[in-house]
């Protein structure tokens, strides 16, 4: 076993008819990841169904409660591995919660593979789906032009799609885009390469999701160190142990490195950097760590550790573009709780500067947000965030909106 | 990145960390589930990483069917003796003498009448939130949940109705008499649970490794033969050399044929098989295409 296979997170972004079931299904089978308990299940449902051959695409069917009731839950996982990678795909169903499902899959994603049917070259929801992943800034994208068999393996078919998907996808500022032919019915192009499309140089769709390089997918430059927990045992072995843990969601930390607190501005010296396995002279994103500092200073669950030479913004106000993900909509005299990093706040929404329209791109005013709607929105916190833009930061870009309420999580926001 | 390699171990086990100390951080009153299975194994040992050198600031807690493997809960009671935790035990025969739970024939399969105990359990001490070790690949229903599974005052699962998980930041809050399931290793499949176990060096029941076993064979099944399921007159016993993927009720969970002695062995046999961890082994899994979809609208874990 090599040690060195890296976890890469997709999610695919198309309808049922781009064959998104079926490239998933296709994937997995071709890769050898289904199991033949799990093969004889779809392959009695697709006879009792009249179907000749199985149908790969009922490997991503759904709950009893969805078949009863026509209707599709917003993301399953699904796991599988080649000998190079472990891969997480986030399937999310394309329909009318469209915008809410695929922000919530693509926030943890490092890639997203946008399935467009090569009869139909790019449609209104190939721009929707481009936009939410550049919205969320999905650092890879793939575009996978599928039914290829269905329009005769033309290669002036795929290249006049692929120069107008890469125009749009510029004006987004998406510049890593990779554009791949592929019939996930045939099996060409998706795992292996198939005798169809010869002319097509670059990788099959798994080779790439393989390859891609996503080490610099994290931020490498910023230390950012949201304190989680303060650890401290109060035992005779350790009695002056005072560690404050937490995960490193950007940069790196050295024992004996210079910090600064945030939002109080002390500063210290990293004394160690302790784990269950030892101590670390060295500690990257995103590893799990504890931090003893050389100075006794007054730190909680909530502050957050930098260095001085790259420092974050604090500050009680801000502007972020924001995904409504509740029913009930946006109610701009209310106060919400908000949660960002590992600090929770209340919040007030003090304008919605405009609402963006996913299809065309245009801004309107509005006075309200429901289910689905993206905005460009104003907002107030109670105590000050210790926050980078999301362009420049995922982990500390980002936060969520909760209902006192209802305790239900209603937005998601992104820092501008 | 230096010579640094984060490999998909490290990655899970970060994430793992990290969910476990959110859960400490922002929950009134958790508690770790824990029954002296692999999976649950893992999840100690993560939970070693997220805070020793202190102790957890939550029990382990264990709902016992009394249907489970001797060797199983040696290990559990071992384990937490080990380690110098508090282990919460609650069995169904409790509830079964409370009334709460009736059961037609106390040596048919337990798994069903779990989430009663629990819900007991949980109701008992005003637990908030329960940390267990499902994960997403064991099973459809499972691959469609939140790692913070929202649960009602009944300990329902509405899978229409589940809280949007969005980056990294976990919505924890519950009103009083809710709570809510949180899954650390959602995220690991049966594999990584194996690499794990090599790389840590985590003692594991001797079930899981291939031993001789006397079992009956029922339909596509390989039965364990115990106090509680003994031959039918026309079932012939066999001795086989068998281990078990899943350790649970012993009346209902099924081996598999192995002579796979060591881990390694272990990880070279999951990585050829071609039956899934509980298709293999968990018959009561079986009985209906959406059997643990509809145990987890009850209150199951």
């Amino acid at each position: 076993m090599s040690n060195a296979i890296q976890l890469l997170r997709f999610i695919t972004a198309g309808s049922v008819d781009d064959g998104k079931s079926t490239l998933i299904g296709r994937l997995l089978h071709d890769s050898k990841s289904i199991f033949e308990d799990q093969l004889s299940a779809i392959a009695k449902t697709s006879t009792r169904r009249g179907m000749e051959a199985v149908d790969l695409s009922l490997l991503t069917d759904g709950l009893q409660a969805e078949r009863e009731q026509g209707i599709t839950i917003d993301v399953a996982y699904r796991y599988f591995a080649t000998p190079k990678r472990k891969f997480i795909i986030g399937d999310t169903p394309g329909h009318e919660q469209y915008t809410r499902n695929m922000v919530t899959a693509a926030s943890t994603a490092n890639l997203a593979v946008i399935l467009i049917d090569a009869r139909r070259g790019v449609l209104t929801q190939t721009r929707r789906h481009t936009f939410i992943a550049s919205l969320v800034r999905v650092p890879h994208i793939v575009l996978a032009v599928n039914k290829m068999d269905m329009v005769g393996y033309s290669q002036a078919t795929f290249d006049a799609i692929c120069a107008e998907y890469r125009a749009f996808a510029a004006q987004l500022g998406l510049h890593d885009v990779t554009c791949i032919p592929l019939s996930a019915l045939v099996g060409d192009m998706v795992v292996d390469r198939g005798d169809n499309l010869n002319w097509y140089q670059g990788s099959p769709l798994l080779e790439h999701l393989e390859n891609i390089v996503i080490d610099y997918d994290v931020n490498t430059t910023d230390f950012r160190y949201p304190v989680q927990w303060v650890c401290r045992p109060q035992t005779q072995e350790h009695h002056d142990f005072r560690g404050y843990m937490g995960r490193i969601e950007s940069g790196e930390i050295r024992a004996g490195d210079a910090v600064t607190v945030l939002p109080s501005g002390r500063t210290s010296r990293v004394k160690e950097i302790a784990t269950y396995d030892g101590n670390l002279q060295q500690a990257y994103a995103p590893q799990s760590i504890a931090i003893t500092l050389v100075d006794e200073i007054d730190i909680s669950r909530g502050d957050m550790l930098v260095k001085a030479e790259s420092m974050p913004n604090v500050a009680k106000e801000f502007e972020a573009m924001l995904c409504w993900l509740s029913e009930s909509p946006l109610d701009t005299n209310r106060k919400y709780i908000l949660k960002h990093t590992t600090r929770v706040v209340k919040c007030l929404f003090s304008r919605i500067e405009s609402r963006m329209d996913v299809n065309t791109l245009a801004r309107h005013s509005t006075t309200t947000l429901n289910m689905n709607d993206i905005a460009h929105v104003a907002m107030k916190v109670q105590q000050p965030l210790v926050f980078d833009s999301y362009a420049r930061n995922r982990s500390t870009g980002s936060f969520i909106v909760i209902d006192e309420a209802t305790n239900n999580t209603v937005a998601a926001g992104m820092i501008i | 990145m230096g010579s640094h390699v984060f490999t998909h171990l490290d990655a899970l086990e970060s994430e793992s960390i990290h969910i476990m100390r959110e859960v400490a951080a922002e929950c009134k009153n958790p508690a770790l589930l824990f029954s002296g299975g692999k999976d649950s194994i893992v999840m100690l040992r993560l939970a070693e990483k997220a805070f020793r050198p202190a102790k957890f600031s939550f029990p382990l807690v264990h709902i016992d069917t009394e249907h489970n493997f001797p060797e199983v809960i040696a290990c559990r009671d071992k384990l937490a003796k080990d380690l110098g935790e508090r282990l919460i035990v609650r069995s169904l025969e409790d509830s079964i003498k409370r009334g709460s739970i009736v059961i037609k024939d106390p040596d048919l399969p337990r798994n069903p009448f779990q989430s009663v105990t629990l819900l007991e359990t949980i109701a008992e001490f005003g637990f908030d939130a329960c940390m267990g070790g499902a994960r997403r690949d064991e099973e459809k229903a499972r691959a469609k949940e939140r790692i913070f599974s929202f649960r009602d005052e009944f300990g329902q699962w509405d899978p229409k109705n589940q809280r949007p998980e969005l980056w990294d930041t976990y919505n924890t809050r519950v009103h009083n008499g809710e709570n809510i399931r949180v899954f650390p290793i959602s995220n690991w499949t049966e594999m990584d649970i194996w690499e794990y176990i090599g790389r840590e060096k985590l003692h594991i029941p001797e079930i899981y490794y291939a031993h001789k076993r006397a079992v009956i064979r029922r339909g596509n099944s390989v039965i364990p033969v115990s106090h509680l399921v003994q031959p039918k007159p026309a079932e012939k016993v066999e001795t086989l050399s068998v281990r078990f993927r899943t350790v649970g009720d012993m009346t209902c969970t099924a081996p598999v044929e192995s002579t796979a002695h060591t881990v390694e062995e272990i990880i070279a046999e999951t990585a050829t098989t071609r039956i899934t961890e509980r298709g293999a082994t968990r018959m009561d899994d079986q009985t209906s295409e959406a059997s643990m979809e509809l145990r987890k609208k009850e209150g199951y874990f």
